[in-house]
């Protein structure tokens, strides 16, 4: 059927210190899926990640976005339809005002003006931080600096978004006003996390990877409940969580 | 614009000298500053007229001179040099209060905190009238390499960053005995230094990593609001 957003066949990367991180992972995510990408650490999942808007390029095997290969050339076109939202926030946001942070990302890509304007208060708009436009970003708390992480990347109208770890060190209200956020977001996601929970309540699938290659694949309930697989790769759920008593998910 | 209530070296203000245009400050400061260094040190009166039109810049500006005074601790360590010239350098004598000083000496150390300290008060003037991100914009307008214009404004961003993470690490020591204050445990201090350079050298490649993620090219985009 149609073209898959993300189409990722046999990738295997070294580092060039000769530790290998991926052996092989097949992947492939349809426009408008929500996808759980779990493992324990070391799994290789940030290597991944980074191979899918070329900033690692592939040892051996390809990636392809909807339908684009992930070479040189097409650098920019795959950066602006993968939008990676890295973990610390203070990373990722490096303007001296939110506005100007948000504003980056398009700007690259050749939007000016009113044009540029506009997508910045929509991206704000959408995670609810509109208010915050002029006010330097490390004068926010943790999850709003998430937030506007996460419109910064949208303001690029990614056709997929890829979270790294969304949901690490926010408290559990930011956690959840993040939860609402991506749910209504209207974008394939890819989600890494440790957080067995949250891909449970956002992510219908989910794809485990360890040791570098994908070891399982499926639906996110039938994954946290298959005691064996989550033992093998030491993958544990919270204390008194029990995917199976979880009555009908937010959709 | 922008209600920042910014930097620790700004204060907020509405006087001529906060609205004037960044650009003009800046070129300000540097003639007013290559005058000051160009004059000779014998010509006391010109100092004392420097300093007057520096203190009435300030008096206009509205900002409160102990803001000043107490900013200007960073020159601490020029008055303790300044201090010793006299009693180091060669040269023919004269006597103070009972002490031979150099003479050339003494005329190095005058020279050297009056220039400075009327550097550093025009330095901390621009900065307490200046928000960081406007003494950019005014730089990129005076034609700046661009590439100068992004490490200083990186500068400023991270800045906060790199004094939290070392906050923490002191905490750190200090949790677990060690006072970062007392000389025995200066080594120890030098080393959290270290790591405190690696962990933002390692920063720095991870902010990178998320700028050409955002398609960064090695220039910065216009970010203007209005297309002209």
């Amino acid at each position: 059927m149609s073209v898959p957003v993300l189409d990722v066949r046999g990738l295997a990367h070294a580092y060039p210190d000769g530790h290998q991180a991926l052996f092989g992972v097949d992947l492939h995510v349809h426009r408008g899926e929500r996808v759980a990408l779990l493992g324990p650490n070391g799994a290789g999942k940030t290597t991944l990640v980074l191979h899918l808007n070329g900033i690692l390029t592939a040892g051996a095997g390809s990636v392809a976005v909807s339908g684009l290969p992930v070479v040189e050339e097409n650098l920019r076109e795959i950066r602006r339809r993968v939008g990676v939202v890295f973990q610390d926030p203070d990373d990722q946001l490096f303007m001296p005002t939110v506005r100007q942070d948000v504003a980056f990302g398009p700007a690259n890509l050749g939007v000016k003006g009113a044009a540029l304007e506009r997508r910045v208060t929509e991206a704000l708009d959408r995670v609810g931080m509109a208010d915050f436009v002029d006010r330097p970003p490390h004068h926010l708390s943790f999850g709003q600096r998430r937030r506007v992480a996460v419109a910064t990347v949208l303001a690029m109208e990614p056709e997929i978004l890829v979270l790294d770890e969304p949901s690490s060190n926010l408290d559990p209200a930011s956690r959840r006003e993040l939860a609402d956020i991506l749910r209504s977001l209207d974008v394939t996601l890819l989600m890494v996390t440790h957080d067995l929970p949250y891909a449970l309540e956002l992510c219908p699938r989910s794809v485990v990877l360890s040791e570098g290659v994908v070891v399982a694949d499926g639906a996110t309930r039938d994954v946290l409940t298959d005691d064996a697989l989550m033992r093998a790769h030491r993958l544990e759920l919270p204390f008194g969580f029990d995917p199976g008593s979880v009555g009908s998910l937010p959709s | 614009m922008g209600a920042s209530h910014g930097h620790r070296l700004h204060y907020h203000g509405h006087s001529p000298i906060h609205r004037a245009p960044a650009h003009l400050k800046l070129a300000g400061l540097v003639v007013f500053m290559l005058l000051v260094v160009a004059t000779p040190r014998e010509w006391v009166w010109a100092f004392a007229g420097w300093f007057g039109v520096l203190v009435a810049v300030v008096l206009v500006s509205t900002v409160p001179p102990t803001f000043l005074a107490k900013r200007m601790v960073v020159e601490v360590p020029f008055v303790v040099f300044a201090v010793l010239v006299p009693f180091i350098a060669t040269g023919p004598r004269v006597e103070v209060l009972g002490v031979g000083l150099s003479e050339p000496g003494l005329w190095a150390a005058w020279g050297l905190l009056a220039k400075g300290t009327i550097g550093v008060l025009a330095s901390l003037t621009l900065a307490a009238t200046t928000e960081p991100t406007e003494i950019l914009a005014g730089l990129r307008r005076l034609r700046v390499p661009d590439l100068i214009v992004q490490i200083m404004g990186f500068m400023i961003r991270y800045l906060d960053v790199v004094t939290a993470e070392f906050s923490r690490m002191l905490v750190g020591m200090r949790s677990r005995g060690a006072d970062p204050r007392s000389p025995r445990h200066w080594p120890t201090l030098a080393r959290a230094l270290g790591a405190l350079f690696i962990r933002s050298y390692e920063r720095g490649e991870r902010v990178h990593l998320a700028m050409l993620s955002r398609g960064y090219d090695g220039r910065m985009p216009d970010l203007s609001r209005s297309s002209r």
